[in-house]
């Protein structure tokens, strides 16, 4: 453990954290928009700066390690300015439509934007592309909402075998991709949602909770996915004394999520599940449960084996 | 292969040859102090770092050893230890040429401290600042001279591989290097057991494809490893985890073009080159509206205006100095009362621009300010990584606001927009880039201001380059010879053959057309 | 316009290419050496080379296309035969580089980042050729084209066409 100051008060922190978990350990809560504790550090939303006296230009707190006797402010007018101008620039290519958003009341850029007092200006110059991937009954992915965060690129690189999306092009026409630009559905995403439940905004959504219930209505519940032994965590979602969807929770190490498992939970959990889809040759098709589970050989035997006694 | 003493013998019998050749081709000075390139422009000029450039043939090895070239390799590792080596490169001061001006010997100092199996020099040849071309012409003209400091900071750092990050758009650099890498290999100074010693060093060229931001360390590095070119946080230093996490040092070309006389020379001479905070000299590329334009190397605390006259010869045409940008991108323009500055890394940030890699582009009064800040712009723009969000869409925000100005619908409120942009952009960007993306904008502005207002509130453009704010008039001295109407692209002129014609200004496009056909010049332009 | 990558007119190339990908791929940071044999070889980058070089590296596909559309030297189209580039760099923007590529536009009726149909011209624009001595400037191939003026854009192109 190591001594420092936050704010000014003494405080001690574990000796490998950096500023911004530190900060957490003593119940401050730096605003961040490209953290995620189990992802690399990239330092990019630069929301998190914060001023450490010895230095004289702001510091990401997410990527500066703590020292003995460091002495850090979180909040200034200085810092105040630069995350209302960072957050008003990602709110001016940002399309004005929390009101129907699915991620309103859960969206990161929205709790932000309410804590620091920034709000749609209109304006006529660029915006993002209007470009909606609906390809997938699982997934939607709107880069209108994207702010670039990479969350989704990080957590997808981090199972080898996936490693589907990636940054494309640079500067302000940098955009989220799936391979060499296909769709959700002609790439080779497997649905796991593990870029889902990273993301910040509403760029991506899990497409079976869409419109069914607004984030602070309803129930939530988490439960392990009984499919295999990682047990992978979900919400199961309630509303007016029914189970009607799964949404898988964030993955960690050794709990990786897949859609196999996503689909056991919502097929156990929920109580009048929509019909599963699988993907064949690059198309979502309409399918059993018994197939989308891969339970037909299971489930064969099991009739043979009735029909023995 | 080269053994010691083989070094002198090649030096001797080059020497002789060298000299005849460039005593019977002619524009040289001969004598006890060297080989140097005669004339006015490069009376006042210190060439250290291009000392052999225009003299040598940088295809021949054997040129460049007649220049006392790898004798400081061979003494090095001959007679030095590694600390003796970064004490000496300390003790000169040598600041980094490529930009930020961080001290070499520190910078090597730190990579040798951290224990590892691997270690990497990298020679940043990725010139981008558009107006500076140096390190092109020491890579073409006098390649051996890089790969001579980076076998030295091989040697002083404990590494074995050096990289030459080089951009694609110089093809002839590329092919110089090749052939000198393939060469001093020859020669046994690059590869394994240089001069016979235990010390193994190899370098290999990597190219760039096309990003800016590359010049910056950790997207180079990024590059070399194959990925896109973003620069990384910065948790660890470079000297520590660099390349593939192992301890690297970046050196920019001309400053590695340093190194090798630093060590013929020595500290003392060195050192009383220059100002005391930055010994040396500095290579600039005068160019833009001057009359001689070039590479011009001159001690660090030269005065602006002894460059751009003494040296330069002034803004041609008869027209008049309005500015001299220094630092590409991330400079500023300097005014022409502030041009008893002298040229150093400090003084220039003083004024609001830096020095950079030395571009030193001349203006003259028919180039509008605000239009110059918009290009710098443009290109921050087109050239940011679009990483962190200050400089993806801080800069972007910017641009959008000055191309509002020059083309006339400007607000007062505009000009206060851009400043607040300009403090969180330079504050929160994650790289250089970004953080010097506002300069352009923050000097014209500190001193051009009326030039904005102009285009702000009385919607014009003082230097008449703005194209959307000039309007073409037909003055009496108009024949009626009707050539104007018949070029028009938009039909907005009229009159009557003989009879003075008018233009109409809510449909005129401003190309000008009109004035270059006119044959009595009868139309101008306000 | 739309381009077809024909397998059986660039067999040699593909195999040259599987060549270099199998001299190079254990090579660190091999990814950049190998885009830029592939588009040395055929012009520029086709989707199928791309996928071939994911199977043989196992780099993603993802990143791959990535690294691609990073760097403006990259192209998904053919470039054509004279690869014209107009220096937009500092010391040419001030001696009217501007208006040379616009001259340029007009003549060859594409836009900078366009090929013409027949193949046979790409405009490109620069970052700063380092010529700036020789301000405005251009190049057309390995050919330079020093202090040049819009009246004299429609002659040098003449010459290659």
């Amino acid at each position: 453990m190591i001594n420092m100051v936050i704010d000014g008060k003494k405080v001690k922190v574990s000796r490998d954290s950096t500023v911004l978990e530190a900060a957490k350990q003593v119940g401050i809560d730096i605003p961040a928009l490209c953290y995620d504790k189990n992802l690399e550090i990239v330092a990019a939303c630069r929301l998190c700066v914060v001023e450490i006296d010895g230095k004289n230009k702001l510091e990401t707190s997410c990527s500066t390690k703590v020292r003995e006797g460091m002495n850090v402010n979180t909040h200034s007018e200085k810092i105040d300015t630069v995350r209302k101008d960072v957050l008003q620039l990602l709110l001016d290519s940002h399309p004005n439509d929390c009101l129907t958003c699915q991620k309103a009341g859960e969206c990161l850029l929205q709790k932000y934007a309410y804590e620091y007092d920034v709000n749609f200006v209109k304006h006529d110059g660029a915006m993002r592309p209007h470009l909606v991937d609906t390809s997938s009954p699982y997934i939607l992915k709107d880069d209108s909402k994207c702010i670039l965060c990479g969350k989704c690129v990080r957590t997808c690189s981090e199972v080898a075998e996936r490693q589907v999306l990636a940054f494309a092009d640079r500067g302000y026409d940098t955009r989220i991709v799936l391979d060499a630009d296909q769709t959700l559905e002609t790439s080779s995403c497997v649905s796991c949602n593990r870029c889902v439940t990273v993301c910040p905004v509403g760029a991506l959504i899990d497409k079976r909770t869409l419109g069914k219930v607004r984030s602070w209505e309803g129930e939530k519940q988490v439960v392990k996915c009984k499919s295999c032994q990682y047990g992978c965590n979900f919400e199961v979602i309630k509303n007016r004394g029914k189970n009607i969807a799964v949404k898988a929770m964030e993955p960690t190490e050794g709990r990786p999520l897949c859609l196999r498992g996503r689909l056991t939970t919502e097929f156990i959990n929920v109580d009048k599940p929509e019909k599963p889809f699988r993907k064949i040759d690059g198309k979502f098709e309409e399918t059993s449960w018994t197939k989308a589970l891969g339970l037909e050989e299971v489930m064969e035997k099991m009739e043979l084996l009735k029909e023995d006694e | 292969m080269l053994v010691m003493d083989m070094l002198d013998e090649i030096k001797d019998k080059n020497r002789k040859q060298l000299e005849e050749r460039l005593t019977q081709k002619g524009g040289y000075i001969i004598d006890e102090d060297g080989i140097k390139l005669d004339g006015d422009y490069f009376k006042k000029q210190v060439r250290i770092a291009l000392k052999n450039c225009d003299i040598i043939d940088p295809t021949n090895i054997e040129e460049y050893i007649a220049m006392d070239g790898y004798f400081s390799l061979k003494n090095i590792l001959n007679n030095m230890s590694q600390q003796e080596v970064i004490d000496i490169m300390k003790q000169s001061g040598l600041r980094g040429r490529g930009g930020a001006g961080f001290p070499t010997g520190r910078k090597w100092e730190t990579a040798l401290q951290y224990s590892s199996d691997k270690k990497y020099v990298i020679c940043n040849a990725d010139e981008g600042d558009p107006g500076a071309f140096m390190d092109r012409s020491i890579l073409e003209k006098d390649p051996h001279s890089v790969l001579e400091a980076m076998a030295i900071a091989g040697f002083a750092i404990g590494s074995d591989q050096g990289f030459i990050y080089v951009r694609a758009e110089y093809p002839v650099a590329v092919k110089r290097l090749k052939a000198a890498i393939a060469q001093a290999k020859e020669y046994g100074v690059l590869g394994e057991n240089i001069f016979g010693t235990n010390f193994n060093f190899d370098i290999e060229l990597r190219l760039g494809a096309g990003a800016f931001v590359c010049g910056e360390g950790t997207a180079l590095i990024e590059s070399i490893e194959g990925k896109r070119g973003m620069p990384r946080t910065k948790i660890y230093r470079t000297a520590h985890r660099g390349l593939w996490q192992k301890p690297t040092i970046i050196n920019n070309v001309e400053t590695l073009a340093n190194i090798p006389v630093i060590f013929q020379k020595g500290v003392d001479w060195f050192t009383k080159i220059g100002t005391e905070k930055s010994p040396g000299t500095k290579v600039f590329a005068l160019v833009g509206k001057i009359e001689t334009a070039g590479l011009v190397e001159v001690p660090m605390g030269m005065p602006l205006h002894e460059i751009i006259y003494d040296i330069g010869g002034g803004v041609p045409d008869g027209k008049s100095f309005k500015a001299v940008q220094t630092g590409g991108p991330s400079g500023g323009c300097i005014p022409e009362n502030l041009l008893d500055t002298p040229v150093d890394f400090e003084s220039l940030a003083k004024i609001g621009s830096i020095m950079g890699s030395g571009g030193m582009v001349v203006m003259d009064n028919t180039d509008c300010m605000v239009d110059i800040a918009k290009f710098f712009l443009d290109f921050t723009v087109d050239e940011s990584c679009g990483k962190c969000v200050p400089c993806r869409e801080g800069t972007k925000r910017m641009l959008e606001l000055l191309e509002k100005i020059t083309s006339g619908n400007g607000k007062k409120e505009d000009i206060d927009t851009m400043e607040r942009l300009a403090v969180t952009i330079s504050s929160a960007s994650l790289c250089g880039l970004g953080q010097t993306a506002a300069n352009p904008v923050v000097s014209t502005l500190r001193y051009f201001r009326d030039e904005y207002e102009a285009h702000v509130m009385d919607k014009k453009c003082p230097a008449g380059s703005c194209q959307s704010l000039l309007q073409y008039f037909i003055t009496d001295k108009c024949i009626g010879c009707t050539k104007c109407a018949k070029v028009c692209p938009v039909h907005c002129i009229s009159g009557k053959v003989k009879q003075l014609h008018v233009i109409d200004q809510d449909i005129c496009i401003k190309c000008g057309a009109c004035q270059e056909t006119c044959p009595v010049n009868a139309i101008t332009r306000s | 316009m739309e381009f077809v990558f024909d397998r059986e007119n660039n067999k040699e190339g593909i195999e040259d290419l599987e060549i270099f990908i199998e001299d190079n791929k254990d090579k660190l940071g091999a990814l950049m050496p190998i885009m830029q044999k592939t588009q040395e070889i055929f012009g520029y980058l086709p989707l199928e080379m791309l996928q071939l070089i994911s199977r043989r590296t196992g780099t993603p596909l993802s990143e791959i296309y990535g690294v691609a559309t990073f760097y403006s030297q990259f192209s998904f189209i053919p470039i054509g035969e004279y690869k014209v580039s107009v220096c937009l760099g500092t010391a040419c923007y001030v001696k009217g580089a501007q208006g040379i590529l616009e001259e340029i536009e007009k003549e060859l009726d594409i836009k900078h980042g366009g090929t013409t149909p027949d193949l046979k011209f790409s405009i490109i624009e620069a970052r700063c050729l380092g010529d700036c001595g020789l301000a405005p400037v251009f190049t057309i191939n390995d050919d330079v084209y020093p202090h040049v003026k819009k009246e004299d854009i429609k002659e040098i192109l003449a010459k290659y066409r």
